[in-house]
């Protein structure tokens, strides 16, 4: 900084402080992360940067994180790795993020630019690699592009669609020096998203809502992207619609209100699923026709006339042709409707779908002193008021969740839908409960599913990081187990567990406080226990194996072929 | 109506990998591509695809539509039902004798096209035209025997001064 000359020249930076600077342009305060050798000098920048960052034990734990922060704050996730393996363990949290429209900015180290392309040590094409599963990737192999990068990088995940995109920094640009201004906008001739949707789209659809006799509104994570519950609430309630949530979009309409009807789809609800089938009109507001949703294509919801509101035009037509397709921001499509909103005379329908909701409840077996799980997730359910943010695994403890557990609000549950990851609850716990520190996070996971990113228990630890770990213990890779039973003749290959660590030694093991239970009185009683504790705990709950997760009805099948498990 | 040839006009940004971009998405959505050409376009900084795909019409619109999605794409316009230019250079080493190569130049004349190498026991054919065209003329060579086939892949630019916005 010379203040001799006429010019007052700017002081340079190299690529990594600006690196670091653009972050905090971008208002970006805890970041998630793993160091390496080629991103050493952004860890450097980071040193004394005042940023937070959490060291995970693993990337995917990283990003995973990232991820559970980003659903739980609304803001964008920001992840760093260094190249070749650090970057290539991203790629299961990028595809995650990517099937669930999570933004996130992830940020990798890669080889010197005279070294690129020669399987130079830890060198990994992870642009190449990644290009199927981010919204956009970037190749950074000179300082003068790190600003525009990065203002587009965070730009393009927010926006449109939101989904994650991956800036790979050639590590000589880190060295690079020159003079750091950040836009203050951006353009991107081919990036226009629309938000706004065609009002005579609008006015078509509130004339079909009108005319209908047993309209159906299906939510999905679009909806709880779009921060639209409030519009949602105000239509389905002044028009008397009952709602149907797929799993993503659970808690973007109160699941305790009287016109839920629950989930619908493979492990949906009895009243969710008769209702699509019998439907004239389906609203499907944000979601994309996901195979576990429809089962047979040309079955779903075959009454009924169907109405496909994304704000990816890609995603309209994809697996079922609409009617009526509206492309738009599901905010803007429901504030433009609620003006044409009326309260519809459709009393036969409502009297129809609340006594399939009365009818068919979900239902397990109670009062034999077994521990089953979907009494541990109903006990947590009643234990937190239905209040807590709750992240799960993939399996059946993330499908009983999804019926037992009760959520009221949008982006309280936090769950791989899209890709179905293992591994993803406890880390994406992590980030929820950094993202919200207020709120009580509980991470429900299966003794599978939390073996495979156990390691971050040490990251809680260190941070003290005050999230409950329930793992339902049911000894086996019960969804797998499950589908053997069912369509394997019980032929359980590799699927019943032996050898599994004591997981509360584990737990403390990392100075975690740990419960065991094994019998319902138990799992009260721990329950209590942990919630009433201010740290972090680790729940275990012994639990039958052979419980299945029903209703299911089987891949690709239609609903008339749904098991109830009480027959 | 199934599996009809659409010709697809896409304008890109000229970054590097934005062609594996592209062809990837095709690969791995399971669209089937029958060609596909890139070259610099009008403008500085941009490039101009032709892609030959076979589909129904909604396979076909997915194809756009998820063209459309990728950040580098500026424009996606089908222009196999408008009135366009569509052309395929071909390439063709056909062999000859004395005896036969009058022949073959007289063949390929009313085709107008050209000799561009000429050995003692081959000639390279160059022809320039649609596809039924470039087919036709390999027909015709055939049974003298052809050594080697390089075609580019078709190129289409819409007829007139339009260029229709999508
Ligand atoms: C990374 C990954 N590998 C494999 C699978 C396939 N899979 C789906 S559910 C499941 C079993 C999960 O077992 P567990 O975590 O114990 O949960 P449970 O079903 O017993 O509740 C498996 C192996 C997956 N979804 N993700």
């Amino acid at each position: 900084m010379s203040a001799s000359g006429a010019k007052t020249e700017k002081e340079k930076i190299n690529g990594a402080q600006m690196v670091i600077e653009c972050l905090k342009q971008e208002g970006v305060d805890l970041v998630f992360g793993y160091p390496g050798g080629a991103i050493m000098k952004v860890y450097d920048a980071l040193y004394d940067s005042g940023l937070k960052h959490i060291l995970a034990r693993h990337e995917q734990g990283a990003i995973h994180a990232a991820d559970g922060y980003a659903r739980a704050t609304g803001k964008v996730g920001v992840c760093i790795a260094t190249s070749g393996p650090g970057a290539t363990n991203l790629v299961t949290g990028i595809a995650t993020a990517y099937m669930d429209s999570v933004p996130l900015v992830c940020i990798t180290g890669q080889v010197g630019t005279d070294l690129l392309g020669t399987d130079a040590f830890q060198e990994a094409d992870i642009t190449g690699i990644t290009m199927p599963i981010t919204k956009h990737n970037y190749l950074v192999k000179h300082i003068k592009e790190i600003p525009r990068v990065m203002k587009e990088a965070f730009h393009i995940a927010r926006t449109g669609r939101p989904g994650p995109v991956l800036i790979d920094f050639c590590k000589d640009v880190g060295v690079q020096l020159a003079e750091f201004s950040y836009p203050d906008s951006v353009y991107i001739r081919s990036y226009n998203p629309t938000y706004a949707p065609n009002k005579g789209q609008i006015k078509k659809l509130a004339k079909v809502i009108k005319e209908a006799k047993k309209p159906l509104i299906m939510t999905g994570g679009g909806m709880i992207r779009s921060n639209a519950s409030n519009e949602l609430y105000k239509v389905a309630k002044t028009a008397n619609i009952p709602v149907v949530s797929t799993f993503n979009g659970l808690g973007a309409f109160p699941g305790s209100d009287e016109l839920h009807l629950g989930m619908l789809g493979m492990h949906g609800t009895i009243a969710a699923n008769w209702a699509v089938n019998e439907c004239d009109l389906l609203l499907n507001f944000g979601a994309r026709f996901d195979d576990r949703v429809t089962g047979k294509l040309d079955e779903f919801a075959k009454h009924a006339k169907i109405v496909h509101v994304d704000i990816d035009p890609a995603e309209i037509g994809k697996n079922i042709s609409a009617h009526i397709p509206i492309v738009g921001d599901l905010k803007n499509v429901l504030e433009a409707l609620i003006e044409h909103v009326e309260p519809l005379d459709i009393e036969e329908w409502r009297t129809q779908v609340k006594f399939w909701k009365s009818e068919y409840p979900l239902t397990y077996l109670k009062g034999d002193g077994k521990l089953r799980p979907q009494f541990v997730i109903d006990t947590i359910c009643q234990k937190t008021d239905s209040k807590a943010i709750i992240a799960t695994d993939v399996g059946q403890h993330q499908m009983w969740t999804s019926q037992y557990y009760t959520f009221n609000e949008a982006n309280q549950f936090f769950s791989s839908g899209g890709l179905g990851t293992m591994g993803y609850g406890l880390p994406a716990a992590i980030g929820a409960q950094l993202g919200r520190p207020e709120r009580q996070t509980i991470c429900i996971s299966g003794d599978g599913s939390v073996q495979m990113n156990i390691q971050e228990l040490a990251t809680i630890s260190e941070h003290q990081i005050p999230l409950k770990l329930a793992i339902l213990n049911n000894g086996a890779l019960g969804m797998v187990r499950q589908w053997q039973e069912m369509f394997f003749q019980k032929r359980y290959s590799q699927t019943i567990f032996k050898g599994h660590p004591d997981f509360v030694k584990l737990a403390e093991a990392y100075s975690i406080k740990a419960f065991r239970a094994t019998t319902p009185e138990e799992a009260e009683q721990i329950i209590d226990e942990a919630l009433a504790f201010e740290g972090p705990c680790v729940l275990e709950f012994v639990v039958e194996q052979s419980e299945n997760v029903f209703p299911f009805i089987p891949p690709g099948a239609p609903v008339e072929n749904m098991m109830r498990g009480d027959e | 109506m199934k599996n009809v040839k659409n010709v697809i006009s896409v304008l890109v940004n000229d970054q590097s990998g934005v062609l594996s971009r592209i062809s990837g998405l095709f690969s791995r959505r399971g669209f089937n591509i029958d060609s596909i050409t890139v070259g610099p376009a009008e403008e500085v900084g941009l490039s101009r695809m032709t892609i030959v795909v076979r589909g129904d019409e909604p396979t076909v619109e997915q194809v756009m539509k998820q063209l459309h999605k990728l950040i580098d794409v500026i424009k996606v316009i089908n222009i196999t039902h408008e009135p366009n230019v569509t052309r395929e250079l071909a390439l063709i080493k056909v062999m000859v004798t004395a005896n036969t190569r009058p022949e073959v130049l007289n063949l390929i004349e009313p085709f107008r096209a050209s000799v561009v190498d000429v050995s003692r026991n081959s000639l390279i054919v160059q022809v320039v035209g649609d596809e039924s065209k470039i087919t036709a003329m390999l027909e015709l060579l055939r049974p003298y025997g052809i050594k080697e086939v390089a075609r580019t892949g078709v190129v289409s630019l819409l007829r007139g001064t339009t260029t229709k916005d999508s």
